[in-house]
């Protein structure tokens, strides 16, 4: 790849698909979106706090007492865990299975 | 995962067939209860992340294998929609001795209900309402850490 390619691919953009579950898929009514995140939120919490800022039951269900667990990739995520393009991300509630 | 029910005994024959090594067999089976929360459950509809369930599985699997030295084990867990009485789960632990095969399989179960993505909802008179995590959960869980 030349120099030109690797300026393109800085700059691109971060999409990322978005699943959510059980509770918050229903109160949320969506259970799976694409979504571009500006560089600067492009982690776990920036995303969170993407998705509180649209109102309703995201603020109420995202708000950061509310006990959300993030997997990225399938796997449990930080909120300081980063974001790159093609990622899956998952919200959901505390688990209660068995 | 599976919608359909399991049979604990066939399923444990199979897990020990032919091994003369094993000398204890733990398991553990849950089941639907009838009242939750003070509140009659008339049905359970389990909900899960394919993909990451499966993913979380196999970590708590080899986790065990790490700390206790078993043979085999077993995890089954059904998805779908439940009636009181119906089975849940299953987790089948074999080892040489006992010992080893409770830990491993209280370990499991442990693990399984706070770490795997599962979600439970519930269906009583006034209507259907997710599960809330409990906190005796995260504590009986919480226990694996303290005791090495």
């Amino acid at each position: 790849m030349g120099t030109t390619d690797e300026n393109a691919l800085a700059t691109a953009a971060i999409i990322v698909t978005v699943l959510y579950f059980a509770r918050l898929r229903q109160s949320l009514g969506l259970a799976i979106e694409r979504i571009e995140l500006p560089p600067g939120a492009a982690s776990v919490r920036g995303l969170r706090e993407m998705l509180r800022a649209r109102g309703g039951a995201w603020t109420e269900e995202l708000a950061p007492d509310r006990p959300v667990c993030i997997a990225v990739n399938e796997e449990m995520a930080e909120p300081e865990t980063a974001l790159r393009h093609g990622d899956e991300v998952a919200f959901f509630p505390p688990v209660t299975g068995g | 995962m599976q919608h359909e029910d399991f049979d604990a005994g066939r399923e444990i024959a199979r897990l020990r067939a032919g091994n003369p090594r094993i000398g204890a067999i733990a398991s553990f089976i849950g089941a639907v209860r009838d009242v939750n929360e003070g509140d009659s459950v008339d049905e359970l509809t389990l909900d899960h992340y394919p993909g990451m369930t499966e993913k979380a599985l196999a970590k708590i699997v080899a986790e065990a294998r790490g700390r206790w030295n078993v043979i085999d084990t077993l995890v089954i867990h059904r998805i779908g929609t439940l009636k009181p009485t119906d089975q849940i789960v299953l987790v089948v632990v074999t080892s040489a001795h006992r010992g080893e095969a409770f830990a491993a399989c209280e370990f499991l179960i442990d693990y399984l209900k706070t770490r795997a993505p599962f979600w439970k909802k519930e269906s009583t008179p006034e209507g259907e309402r997710w599960v809330e995590a409990r906190a005796s959960d995260a504590a009986a869980a919480a226990r694996w850490t303290q005791t090495p």
